[in-house]
C-alpha cells in the first residue's frame, strides 16, 4: 500500500490512488462529506472546474508542505497530495461560498419545474434544496431563450442551461462529430448549433442523460409523466453499436423511456446509442434483469417501499417486535 | 528629470525604423547576450534586476523564467502578451506604436534565455496598426539578421510571429491567451497545470507582459545590478504608466517606482495638476480592476507615510485602505465625477467581458452591473448596497480566472470608501441624476480616517 496517498477530508482518513481527485476520494467515503457536482462528469475527460459548487477548503497542503491553499479550489479539478486535510461540510467558508454558487446559478433559471421534464431527477434541484437558501435576492428580468429542437429527437431549452459544458464533452469524445458548441460569452453564452443543424449522430442522445437540469430533454419523453410515477428497471439487449445495458421506465406495461443506467451521483454507467435509446421501446426487445435500485434520497423511491418500514412501524412498538426480520434487515441496507 | 530606461530614445524621429533605431545603441543587448553570454546567465541577470511583471500581478520575472520546465525534446516557447485591453492601460499600445524594435529585442532576448525556437506577439484583435508596425518590423529585423536561422552567427534560431487576438478582455488572461493562440475559444484554462509545465500546445511556455519583455533590454545592456539600483525596494526599475482622466497632461509617462503619487499627479514633468482648478477626489492607481482610492487614501497611506509609486507602497494597507500597481493605468477623478456612475461603468464592461465558463462570475457580474445600473439611475435600495458588498464576495476568489476578482474589487472598494455617495444615491434619486455628490470630505486629511477606522 505504500503507492497509496493519504487524504483527510473533514476529519474521515481515506487511502487512495496518487493523482485521484479530491471529489473522487471524498465519493470513496461517500455520504454527506461528497461535494456536489454539476458540471463534473468522471467519465468525461476534461470536464469540471466551472460551475464552482464543489469548492472545498484545504487546510493542508500536503505532508510536505503543510501550508493551506490560499483559495477555496475546485474538489473535482484539484488532485490529492500525500497528507492533504480537506474541509468541505465543516468549513463555514465553504457552506457559505457554496450558497453563493448556489444562488448565483439559479438567477438566471426560471425556476419552471411543475412544468420541467427534468423534475424529480434534477441536480439543481437537488443542489439548491441541499446547499440553497429558501429565496433570491435578484429582481430583474431573467434571461430567456427560444426552444431549439436539436434534431426529431433532442429539444434544447436553453433558459434552463447552467453551461456546465458536459453535452459539449459528450460530443467531442462519445461522437465523431461535434455539431453543437458554446456560442457567445458571458451570461450571453449559449448552447446552440451552427445555423440551428440537427445534431444527428448514433450516440447524440448521451447529451440528454449528462445534462444536470431539463435543459436537453428527450422528444419522445417529453410532458409524457413525471418521472416519479415511472418505476425504473434494468435490462439489457444485444445491441451491436453499445453494450446495450440500459433502465427502462415503465409506465403499466408500457415502456416511456430508456435512458443509461445512473449511479447515486447521477453519472451513467455506460453510454447508451440512439437506437437502444429512442427506437426501441417495447419490453419484448430486453431482457429484463429487476429493479432498477435509486438513490432512498432521490423523489423517484418516494414509493418505493423496499426499504424503509412504514412510518408508523418505527413508531410502534408491538409493530417492530412483530416485524423484526424485516425491520433489522432495512436498517442493515 | 529622472532617469528612462524604454522610453530614452522614443523622440528621436524615425525611431521605429530599423536602421535609426540601431544607429541609436539598439539590439545591443541581442549582441551582448548571444555573443558573450549563456542562456542562464541572461536568467540569472533577470533574476538580479528584480525585475517584477508588468501586466499586472508583480510576480519576478526571473523567477516565472526558472519556473518553465525543460523536458528533452520538447518545443518551448515564449509568448508575449500584447493584448492590453484594460480599461485606464495603454502604455502597450504606446511602446508598439512608437518603438517596436525594442520588443522585438527583448524578445529575441528573452527567448534566448528560455530556448524558445518560436515565439509569438499576442497582439490584441482591435490594434491592426500596431500588428503592421510589428510585421514591418520583424522583417526588418529578419532582413538585417536578427532574426531566421542562425542569428549574428551564434547557431541560434528564432521565429517570431505576431498573432491578431479574438477581440476579447479574457484573451489577456495569460491561460486563456494560449487556449486563443492555438486557435480555440478564448476560455481560461483551469490551473494547474501552470502554462510554464503546459502551455501552447502542451508544451512550456511562458507568458510575459510588453512592457516586461521590452524591459529585459535595459537589464542586459546595464547588467542586472545597474537595473536594480534604479527604483525602491523590491520594486526596481521603471514602469510606465498610462495616465488619464481629469489631469492636465494625460499620456504615457516612465516613471522610477518610488515616485511619489503626490509628484506624479501635480508636478510639471507630469500630468501637471487636475485639470481646470478641480480637486482630486479619487483614484484607481492601476487599471480598472484594482480598488479604487478616495484621494486622501492615495496620497498618503493609513499610517501617514507618503504613498509612493511603487508595488508595495500602493499595496499598503491591504485592500481596506490600500490599492495594486497593477498594470499601471493610473485614472484621475475629479470633485465632478461620479463614483457610482464610474463603477456602473466598470461593472458593465467586465458583464461584457466575463467568458462564461463558470458560473460566479458569468452570473454575478450581470448582477452586479444591473444592481448598479439601477442605484446610477435613482431607483435604488438601501439594501441594494449589501447586497453589492455580499455579491462581490460571493464571486471574489471562487472563479477560474482573476477576472472574477477583478471584477469584484472595484465595486467591493467603492463602496467601502464612497458609502456615503452611494446612499447619497439612495435617498436623493433626483438629486443624483441632475447634479454629482462633490467631493465632500474624501480630500480632508488622513487623521479623521483613522478615528473611523479605529471605531470600528
Amino acid at each position: 500500500m505504500s503507492d497509496k496517498v493519504k487524504v483527510t477530508i473533514d476529519g474521515i482518513t481515506v487511502e487512495v490512488e496518487p493523482g485521484t481527485r479530491i471529489l473522487n476520494a471524498a465519493r470513496q467515503i461517500g455520504g454527506d462529506i461528497v461535494p456536489p457536482a454539476m458540471c463534473y462528469y468522471s467519465k468525461l475527460e476534461g470536464s469540471g472546474g466551472k460551475c464552482r459548487t464543489c469548492l472545498v477548503k484545504v487546510s493542508k497542503g500536503s505532508e510536505k508542505d503543510p501550508r493551506p491553499m490560499p483559495k477555496l479550489v475546485a474538489s473535482c479539478r484539484t488532485g490529492v497530495m500525500d497528507g492533504m486535510e480537506v474541509q468541505n461540510i465543516t468549513s463555514p467558508e465553504v457552506i457559505e461560498a457554496r450558497k453563493g454558487v448556489v444562488e448565483i446559478l439559479l438567477i438566471n433559471h426560471p425556476l419552471d419545474c411543475p412544468i420541467c421534464d427534468q423534475a424529480g431527477e434534477c441536480h439543481l434541484q437537488d443542489l439548491s434544496f441541499e446547499h440553497g437558501v429558501g429565496n433570491s435576492r435578484y429582481e430583474f428580468v431573467r434571461r430567456t431563450f427560444e426552444k431549439i429542437d436539436l434534431g426529431d429527437k433532442i429539444q434544447l431549452h436553453m433558459t434552463r442551461c447552467i453551461l456546465c459544458y458536459r453535452c459539449v464533452y459528450v460530443a467531442n469524445q462519445i461522437t465523431d462529430n461535434r455539431l453543437h458548441g458554446i456560442l457567445g460569452r458571458g451570461d450571453a453564452s449559449e448552447i446552440s448549433t451552427y445555423i440551428e443543424k440537427a445534431i444527428d449522430n448514433d450516440f447524440s442522445g448521451n447529451v440528454i442523460d449528462v445534462c444536470p437540469v431539463g435543459a436537453l430533454t428527450d422528444k419522445t419523453f417529453r410532458f409524457k409523466n413525471r418521472v416519479w410515477f415511472t418505476k425504473p428497471v434494468d435490462a439489457h439487449r444485444d445491441c451491436p453499436s453499445c453494450k446495450g445495458k440500459v433502465t427502462l421506465w415503465y409506465k403499466g406495461d408500457e415502456v416511456l423511456r430508456v435512458t443509461g443506467r445512473k449511479d447515486q451521483f447521477g453519472e451513467v454507467e455506460d453510454f447508451i446509442c440512439n437506437t437502444c435509446r429512442f427506437e426501441t421501446k417495447n419490453t419484448s426487445s430486453w431482457v429484463i434483469e429487476g429493479p432498477r435500485q435509486i438513490s432512498k434520497t432521490s423523489v423517484i423511491s418516494a414509493n418505493h417501499y423496499e426499504y424503509t418500514p412504514l412510518p408508523v412501524i418505527k413508531e410502534n412498538k408491538k409493530l417492530i417486535d412483530a416485524n423484526k426480520v424485516e425491520f433489522e434487515r432495512a436498517s442493515k441496507i | 528629470m529622472a532617469r528612462k530606461l524604454l522610453l530614452e530614445n522614443i523622440n528621436v524621429p524615425g525611431i521605429h525604423s530599423f536602421d535609426v533605431y540601431r544607429q541609436n545603441g539598439g539590439y545591443r543587448s541581442v549582441e551582448k547576450a548571444l555573443k558573450t553570454m549563456t542562456p542562464e546567465a541572461v536568467v540569472e541577470e533577470v533574476k538580479t534586476s528584480g525585475l517584477r511583471g508588468r501586466g499586472g500581478a508583480g510576480f519576478p520575472t526571473g523567477m516565472k523564467w526558472s519556473f518553465l520546465a525543460k523536458p528533452e525534446g520538447r518545443e518551448r516557447y515564449l509568448v508575449c502578451n500584447a493584448d492590453e485591453s484594460e480599461p485606464g492601460t495603454f502604455k502597450d499600445r504606446y511602446l508598439m506604436t512608437h518603438i517596436p524594435h525594442l520588443l522585438i529585442e527583448g524578445m529575441i532576448v528573452a527567448s534566448f534565455a528560455l530556448g524558445a525556437k518560436t515565439s509569438y506577439i499576442y497582439v490584441r484583435g482591435e490594434m491592426m496598426p500596431q500588428i503592421r508596425i510589428l510585421e514591418r518590423a520583424i522583417a526588418e529585423a529578419k532582413n538585417a539578421g536578427f532574426l531566421g536561422k542562425n542569428i549574428l552567427g551564434s547557431g541560434y534560431d528564432l521565429e517570431l510571429y505576431v498573432h491578431p487576438g479574438g477581440g476579447a478582455y479574457i484573451c489577456g488572461e495569460e491561460t486563456a491567451l494560449i487556449e486563443s493562440l492555438e486557435g480555440k475559444r478564448g476560455n481560461p484554462r483551469i490551473k494547474p497545470p501552470f502554462p510554464a509545465i503546459s502551455g501552447v500546445w502542451a508544451c512550456p511556455t511562458v507568458v510575459n507582459n510588453v512592457e516586461t519583455i521590452a524591459a529585459v533590454v535595459p537589464i542586459i545592456n546595464d547588467g542586472g545590478e545597474g537595473y536594480a539600483q534604479v527604483g525602491i525596494g523590491r520594486s526596481t526599475g521603471t514602469k510606465l504608466i498610462s495616465a488619464s482622466g481629469n489631469l492636465n497632461k494625460p499620456g504615457v509617462y516612465e516613471i522610477e517606482l518610488g515616485l511619489p503619487v503626490e509628484e506624479f499627479i501635480y508636478s510639471d514633468e507630469y500630468c501637471g495638476g487636475i485639470a481646470n482648478g478641480k480637486k482630486l477626489k479619487a483614484v484607481v492607481a492601476g487599471g480598472s480592476s484594482v480598488p479604487i482610492l478616495p484621494a486622501n487614501l492615495i496620497l498618503n497611506t493609513i499610517n501617514g507615510q507618503p504613498r509612493l509609486m511603487s508595488y508595495e507602497s500602493l499595496a499598503d494597507g491591504g485592500f481596506q485602505t490600500g490599492s495594486m500597481l497593477g498594470s499601471g493605468g493610473f485614472i484621475a477623478f475629479d470633485e465632478d465625477q461620479c463614483i457610482v456612475r464610474n463603477t456602473w461603468n466598470f461593472s458593465r464592461f467586465y458583464h461584457h467581458e466575463s467568458c462564461g465558463q463558470c458560473s460566479p462570475c458569468r452570473e454575478g457580474t450581470g448582477w452586479m452591473e444591473k444592481v448598479l445600473h439601477r442605484l446610477e439611475y435613482g431607483h435604488g435600495k438601501m439594501s441594494d448596497i449589501d447586497l453589492l458588498v455580499d455579491v462581490s464576495k460571493k464571486i471574489e476568489g471562487n472563479t477560474i480566472c482573476p477576472l472574477g476578482d477583478a471584477a469584484a474589487w472595484p465595486v467591493a472598494s467603492a463602496i467601502r470608501h464612497f458609502r456615503d455617495e452611494f446612499e447619497w444615491h439612495v435617498t436623493h434619486p433626483k438629486e443624483a441624476l441632475e447634479r454629482n455628490y462633490g467631493i465632500a470630505n474624501y480630500a480632508n486629511p488622513l487623521p479623521k480616517f483613522e478615528e473611523v477606522v479605529g471605531q470600528n
